[in-house]
This record gives structure tokens, C-alpha cells and sequence, in this order.
């Protein structure tokens, strides 16, 4: 899933600070389950930037809602009776809401409430890791399902590097050293040499490198 | 036991504090609540197992959320204590209330003159 983390108070407050009738949407998908966009989230928010608003006797008028998906058009639109009543809206989506939102409203104003991450998932209660870069050209099964493109500081293709030491990364003693992980299963399970194969050099222009990206699946178009 | 605590308290109860969220304790505060504190079991004396300690995360989160609004996050608290404590439960009573006097009214309050009605 996209993993995001709230954007700060001070933040969302300095970016609200014109407005006197919000409207603040979560999303249910990704960012619910990452506890951070859902309609808990939502109502949590909205009690947090009210208290802040009567504290400095400037009141603000918020209401809340949570659309099942926000990257969709199709939950976008049902939106189009309410949008337009408020000053701004305030999407909990990852960066994908706010754009579709804006894209859909042209005439309204959307801002992040939240900072999109990675593309993780949770390895224990609330605490999630990064695991994949949506390189576009998946190379997993070569390194055993541990993908150095995501989980390397460096990305490196062909072995840990100098800053590798007792398992650990050099950017951080909580990062462990992914090629490390790699070699050592690959020890473990007898299948070093995989290691050996000489793989073509990796083509980035599926990935960032390429610009922005587009999937057309045939099937499924109108 | 008969004993006697600050009447400004106001008990709501709930089946164990694990039930309490961030929400509600945020609720109170925006509707003009002085001060909140969750009254739980002891630690390891929960009877479903971990609510008083999820709890306890839960107030430290609405706390920092306070913190950073610029409200003082010793408004809200957690404390435990037993069901047969009754002499501390007065006492964590009295102990809050003395505190939250000091701190005086909350900032939301006193800029609204339908809350401030409401609590006097």
C-alpha cells in the first residue's frame, strides 16, 4: 500500500489560515489502512485544527467526510453536491487525492493534510517499511522477494558497498544492510552462485527515469 | 467509604479504558472541557488484557497533538489505579483539579462565549 504520515499541525494550520469553512475528506483505501487519511483520522484532525482556531478566538467551520477512494473519478464525483459550499478543502489522501480532486473541482481549492511516503507495509503494529520503488521492471525472484532497488540506500544491483558493516547500513544504525539480508539467504537456502549470473543492465526508463508513467490495459478501456 | 472529591469531576463510564479514543478525550477538549483524565485499571490488572496501556498511548498522542496547537497537554492525563482504591481515586480527584485550577480556564473557552455559559 502507499504509506503517508500527517503533515505537521503548524503545517495544515499556516496552509488553512485564510479560510473559514473547510471541508476535510479521507480516503479508505491506502491511507486508512496506514491509520492515517481514514475517517477516524478525518475527525481527529477536524477536533484538532477547531481547538486551535478557538484558542485564538478565530473560529473556523469544519465539516468531514471519507470518499471510498480518492485516486477514482468514479467516488471524486460524489463529491459535486457539497465541494463548492466550503472556502477549501483539505484531502487525507496520498498526493494522488488532492491532484484528482483539483483535476475533477477546477474551481476549488485542495491541500495535503498529508506527506506521501513510500510503498511499504506495516512489519508489526504501527510501524511500516518502505518495500518497493515502482521501478517498473520488478527483478525480486534474482535477490529471493527482497528488492535492493527499495531497500538499498544506494539501489545497488551487485552487492553491498563499503558502508556495509555487521549487517548495518552507514545512512542509519536502524536500516539494516539489505545486501547483507540478500547474501545471507542466499547462503542459506545453498544458492549463492544465483549471485554469479550476469544479469543486462537495468532499464530505468520504465521508472521515474522515464518520465511520468501511464498504464493502458486494452481490456479495459471505453 | 463516603468520601469526598471536587464536584467540578464529571464521571463518564465506559467498560475499560480501552474503549476511550483520541477522539472523544479531543471532544471534550474542544467543547470547552478544562481538563480530562482517564481513570484506569492497574497495569497488568486489565481484564482485557491491554486496554488501560493502549489507552495510555492514546492519551500521550493527545497530548502531543495539544502540545502542538499550543494548548497545555497537562490537561489531559492518564492515571491507574484499582476499583478498590476509592481513597485514590478522591485523592487523583482532588489532585487534577488543583492542577487544572492552576493552569485556569482553557484557552477554547475563553473565546467562546456559548461553551463558557455552558461550563459556568
Amino acid at each position: 500500500m502507499i504509506v503517508a504520515d500527517r503533515k505537521s499541525l503548524e503545517e495544515i494550520q499556516e496552509m488553512i489560515k485564510p479560510h473559514r469553512k473547510l471541508l476535510i475528506v479521507g480516503c479508505k483505501g491506502c491511507v486508512t489502512v496506514c491509520n492515517v487519511g481514514g475517517s477516524k483520522e478525518v475527525e481527529i484532525l477536524a477536533s484538532a485544527l477547531t481547538i486551535a482556531r478557538k484558542k485564538e478566538n478565530n473560529e473556523i467551520e469544519i465539516d468531514t467526510t471519507t470518499i471510498e477512494r480518492q485516486c477514482d473519478n468514479e467516488y471524486v464525483s460524489q463529491l459535486k453536491e457539497t465541494v463548492g459550499n466550503y472556502d477549501a478543502v483539505l484531502s487525507m489522501a496520498c498526493g494522488v487525492g488532492p491532484q484528482f480532486l483539483s483535476e475533477y473541482y477546477r474551481e476549488q481549492k485542495f491541500y495535503p493534510a498529508v506527506n506521501t511516503t513510500f510503498f511499504g507495509g506495516a512489519v508489526s503494529h504501527g510501524i511500516w517499511e518502505e518495500r518497493c520503488a515502482g521501478c517498473g521492471t520488478c527483478i525480486i525472484h534474482d535477490f529471493d522477494g527482497i528488492c535492493p532497488i527499495a531497500r538499498c540506500a544506494k539501489s545497488l544491483l551487485h552487492g553491498p558497498c563499503g558502508g556495509s558493516s555487521n549487517g548495518l547500513c552507514e545512512i542509519s544504525k536502524e536500516t539494516i544492510c539489505i545486501w547483507d539480508a540478500i547474501v545471507a539467504k542466499k547462503i542459506e537456502q545453498g544458492r549463492l552462485e544465483d549471485l554469479l549470473k550476469v544479469r543486462p543492465a537495468k532499464d530505468w526508463r520504465t521508472a521515474r527515469d522515464g518520465g511520468p508513467r501511464r498504464s493502458i490495459r486494452e481490456e479495459l478501456t471505453r | 467509604m463516603r468520601l469526598n472529591y471536587p464536584s467540578e469531576v464529571k464521571v463518564i463510564q465506559v467498560p475499560c479504558t480501552g474503549r476511550v479514543d483520541i477522539i472523544h478525550l479531543l471532544n471534550a477538549v474542544e467543547k470547552g472541557a478544562d481538563g480530562v483524565y482517564v481513570a484506569g485499571c492497574l497495569e497488568g490488572e486489565c481484564h482485557y488484557l491491554t486496554g488501560n496501556i493502549k489507552t495510555r498511548k492514546k492519551v500521550e498522542y493527545v497530548k502531543k497533538i495539544l502540545g502542538e496547537i499550543g494548548i497545555e497537554p497537562e490537561r489531559v492525563e492518564m492515571y491507574n489505579l484499582s476499583s478498590a482504591q476509592g481513597a485514590r481515586f478522591a485523592e487523583i480527584a482532588r489532585e487534577m483539579t488543583a492542577k487544572i485550577r492552576e493552569l485556569g480556564p482553557s484557552p477554547v473557552r475563553m473565546n467562546d462565549p456559548v461553551s463558557e455559559k455552558k461550563a459556568a
